[in-house]
Order: C-alpha cells, then structure tokens, then sequence
C-alpha cells in the first residue's frame, strides 16, 4: 500500500527564537531550519512499515515557499521514495494546509497518511485531525504505536491520564506523538542517493485550494519575565521561605 | 450569539478542565450552553446543569459517543455548532482531538490552547513552545478555540440551575472502533489540577529513586511530575510527562528536582506561581526561572526536606 507522510520546514527546535522589535513577527531571519521533529518520527514509522513490507511506496508532501524542498531531500534521504512540493510564498494556515493535503490525498489515493501531532512553532495540533475532517477518513492521533491488520490499522495513542486504543478502517490518518520511535539519521550515501529520487512541484492553485488566512496575527511579544529568584544555602531555608516568605507550603 | 462549550467527562463526572473554559467562555459572552455527549452520561449530565454560569446542558445520550470518538463527536459538534458564534473545549487530548475536526467541517480555522480573551474575536496564545505569546484575530463567523485550563481560574462546580436538553442527534461515522483503555492509577492528585507538583528529571538515575519523590508529594499533598528525559529513560510512565509535549502545569508550588530545565520542559511549567529548583549544577538553565534554588546533591536533600515538613 502506499502511505502519504507531510513534513513542515520549521526553525530547528534548538534555536531560541524572539520576537521582531516591532512586535510584528518572530524574526526568522538567518535562522536555521529544519525538519518538524514529529514529522520526522512520521518519515521515520513509514519507512518501517515499508521495511516490514506493509508500505510500497512512501510518498513525501510539504508546503511553503522553495526551500523546503530540503525538507523533503531529507524526507527522501531517510527512505521515503518521491516528494511533492506545493510551493507558495503566501502565509499557509493549517485550514489551508489540510485542504491541499485533501487535493493531493484525492490524487494519489494513499491507504495511510501520517503526520506530526503538531509543529513546533505554531503548536496548533490541528493538520491531521482537519485532513480527517475533509476526507471523512478515521483518524489515530498522537500515536505512540501502529499495526496495520488487513484492512484496518489499530492505533495506540497517548491521552491524559493514559493509553486508548482504537482500530480505523482503511485509509485513515494518523499523528504522532514523540513516544512513537526513534528517527534514524540520513547517511551520506542516502543523502546522495536522494538528489537523484522525483520531487514534484505544484501550486495551491493548480489544486484548485483557496488558502486566503482566516486568522491574522496582530502582534506577537515575549511572555512576562518572571523576576530574577533567590539562591538559598540549606534546606531549612528552603523550607523557611516557603513557610513564612512564599507562604505556599 | 451563544457559546458552545464541550464539556469533558468520563459518563460519570464532568472533568475540572470543563469548569475554566466556561471562564474563559464567560470572557467572551453571557449565555454558555454546555455539551454533554456520551453514552449513560445521566450523572455527568446532572453534575453539568449545577455548574455556574450555564444556562442550558445539551445531552447527546447515545453508543455512538461512548468514548467520545473524534470522528463521531465532532460530526455532532459541527451540526449543533452552526447556531453558535463561539464553540470552546478544553486544550486537552481529547478537546485537541475532536475540535480541529469539527473547525474543520465548519471550515472555520480553528485557534489552539488560548491563554487570554482579548476581544470576542481576539486571543492571546502562546507559540513557539511558549517563548512567544501571539495576538490572534479571527474573521470567521464561529469562532473554534481550544482553552488552556492553567490559564483561567475555574468556575463553582456548584450553584448553577441550567436547564437540560436532551439532543436526538446520533451518527456513527463507522471509521473507528474503541479497543481499549489503560489508564494509570494513582491516588496522588491529578497533575494538571494539583495545588503541588513535584517533578523529578534525569539526575533521579533511577525509577526506583522517584520513591523519594512519591514520599515528599505525599507529605505536600503533592502530585508527581516528569521531565521528557526521565519518560523516555522509563524511569516513570508518559503520563507524568510536563512539557510542551506533555501537560502543561501551573501549580501555586512546582518543586523541580534534578531537572534540567530545557525549553520544552519550561514551556509546561513556567507559569506555575512559585518554582523550587533542586539540581546540583549551579550552571543549569532551570535556575533562571526559580524563584527559590538550592545547589546541592537531591539524594541528600529531599529526605531531609521530606523530615522537615
């Protein structure tokens, strides 16, 4: 069967990012960017669902301006077989993401699509549930197993207070959650290899999307600073402060 | 225009995360109908019309809601939505898995974990793991938010008189099947609603060494916490993970022992009024937002605050 992965191009998760000075946008300028961590565990359970030869074929999406097809190189360096890009330089909204999934899901008719549970700069959690939505497909999200069986695939994911287990008819989509592997690292032969494998490119207006924002950011600023704390020596201080000072014990 | 608001429950009781995002919809607009969808949910639908501020309690009694499947739940939720100006649920896994669905159906884009309601369209929510705080303006008609609980005070559970409805309603989208549950026992208090959290990182080397941490909760009436690093060294289950992927706390007193303090776990629990940070790297970045640190071996100090409370 064949399986659609969606990797997004974010600021890497070890950059400490800030906001623009006049509170208009973060600054991601000069900043490096990478694969969304989820959706490298995404990439990742495709590649072994292939290699326990469930999956024929993986096919990697992301959307956004030209650069990410670096993202998907990697995506494709990791074991994915070919790439669409669906390139614009307009502001994508997850609405506007899950319907130009749709349009591609629609083309390429994959039995399974697996996403990140969310990215890390917008941390909206919404992309695969609204896929699920458009397509009427179940969906497993914050996956921390899959099992394919047949027809179906049973899904474990994490929940508070837990672990729920839910079984959805083929195709469905799943999410995942950090629990669900490991990612492995490209070797340089992959990466190599990659640059020779199909990468696609189309527009959301070729697939007939309407991506206009919904929701427009009027300022973005640093949280509150919390003020500068106190080193204390022992633990009866410790305890003192609590008690008298902070008075929460 | 009224306000949805999807009430989280297990059948039996309406859970605590319902009762602040009723705050978060009082911020917004006066006449809040509460959603109780479930299958035999009788008693949380009770317990749901004595909440204040409510003013009507939708009962979707049906198999089909038992386990609050997405798919099932959202499709119900976006048929009832269209009357609505605002649709809320709590930011938790089951509202994060349920309301995009149902935005979505609504093409509505939907606004995630809201921290503050600026105006009936305008929110304040955090991005970027918490290290920004973004102001949004939706110009769709219904406006689908999911609301972080540690952000709002909660309303009385008591003392409201809402009448009940109940809604004939019922599909079974029949793409997915509930298998099973397992869900962590604890007596410890439930850690997104603890008054005290005591959390424990890599430097406890061990699962056996949370031992020490279970004995100091107790003393506090405390609830116990992890780092991602001490899940993933299995030192406890994943449920007790505070983190931006984890649950996001915000307890009077958050007690960090032995952690770090990496920016994924800060963004769980930063907003938490005060913070003890025990580690014995006087270096480590958990020390920039403690109000009170102590720099010293957690094996020797945590029995000994354990003695001396």
């Amino acid at each position: 069967m064949k399986v659609l992965v969606a990797v997004k191009r974010v600021v890497d998760y070890n950059v400490k990012v800030r906001p623009k000075a006049d509170g208009s946008d973060v600054d991601t300028a000069n900043v490096k960017m990478s694969i969304n961590p989820f959706c490298e565990i995404a990439v990742e359970e495709a590649v072994r669902l292939k290699e326990k030869g469930v999956v024929s074929e993986i096919v990697a999406v992301s959307m956004g301006p030209k650069q990410c097809q670096e993202q998907i190189r990697t995506a494709l360096a990791l074991g994915a077989d070919r790439g669409i890009l669906v390139e614009t330089d307009a502001e994508l909204q997850p609405l506007a993401v899950a319907k130009c999934l749709k349009a591609i899901v629609e083309k390429e008719e994959p039995q399974l699509v697996i996403l990140g549970k969310q990215s890390i700069d917008g941390d909206n959690n919404q992309t695969g549930q609204m896929l699920g939505a458009l397509t009427g497909m179940g969906q497993g999200t914050f996956a921390s197993e899959v099992t394919v069986e047949g027809e179906k695939v049973k899904v474990t994911r994490e929940i508070d207070g837990g672990l729920q287990t839910v079984e959805l008819k083929l195709p469905a989509i799943v999410t995942t959650d950090l629990r669900l592997n490991e990612p492995r690292y490209a070797s340089l032969p992959n990466i190599m290899k990659a640059k020779k494998k199909p990468l696609d490119t189309t527009t959301p207006d070729e697939l007939g999307v309407d991506i206009a924002p919904r929701t427009k950011t009027l300022k973005v600023e640093p949280p509150a600073e919390r003020k500068a704390g106190v080193k204390v020596e022992s633990v009866d201080e410790l305890v003192d402060k609590l008690k008298n000072e902070a008075k929460v014990i | 225009m009224s306000i949805l608001v999807i009430a989280e429950h297990d059948n039996a009781e309406i859970k605590g995360a319902t009762l602040n995002t009723i705050a978060a919809a009082k911020a917004i607009g006066d006449d809040i109908h509460l959603l109780v969808a479930g299958a035999n949910c009788a008693a949380a639908s009770e317990a749901a019309a004595k909440i204040e501020g409510v003013s009507k309690v939708l009962v979707a009694d049906n198999a089909a809601y038992e386990h609050q499947l997405a798919e099932n739940v959202a499709k119900l939720v976006a048929d009832l939505g269209k009357d609505y100006s605002h649709i809320l649920a709590p930011a938790t896994t089951t509202g994060k898995n349920m309301l995009p669905r149902a935005a979505a159906l609504l093409d509505v884009q939907p606004i995630s974990d809201i921290i503050a309601v600026e105006a009936a369209d305008t929110f304040k929510r955090p991005i970027y793991a918490g290290n920004v705080i973004a102001t949004v303006q939706s110009s769709d008609t219904i406006k689908v938010v999911t609301v972080r609980a540690t952000a709002f005070d909660p309303v009385a559970a008591e003392g409201g008189s809402a009448a009940v409805e109940s809604v004939t309603i019922a599909e079974d989208a029949g793409v997915s099947t509930f298998v099973g549950e397992e869900l962590a026992a604890s007596d410890r208090p439930e850690l997104t609603s603890a008054r005290v959290i005591v959390s424990g990182g890599r430097g406890m080397q061990s699962g056996e060494n949370f031992e020490m941490l279970y004995k100091l909760a107790d003393k506090l009436g405390a609830a116990v916490g992890a780092s991602r690093a001490a899940v993933d060294a299995g030192f406890v289950p994943n449920d007790m993970q505070v983190g931006q992927t984890g649950k996001i706390v915000a307890p009077d007193l958050y007690i960090a022992v032995g952690i770090s303090g990496a920016i994924q776990h800060l963004a769980g629990m930063k907003d938490s009024k005060v913070i003890v940070a025990i580690n014995k790297d006087e270096e480590a970045p958990i020390f920039s937002v403690a109000d009170y640190g102590l720099v010293d071996d957690l094996f020797k100090v945590i029995p000994e605050f354990e003695t001396k409370l």
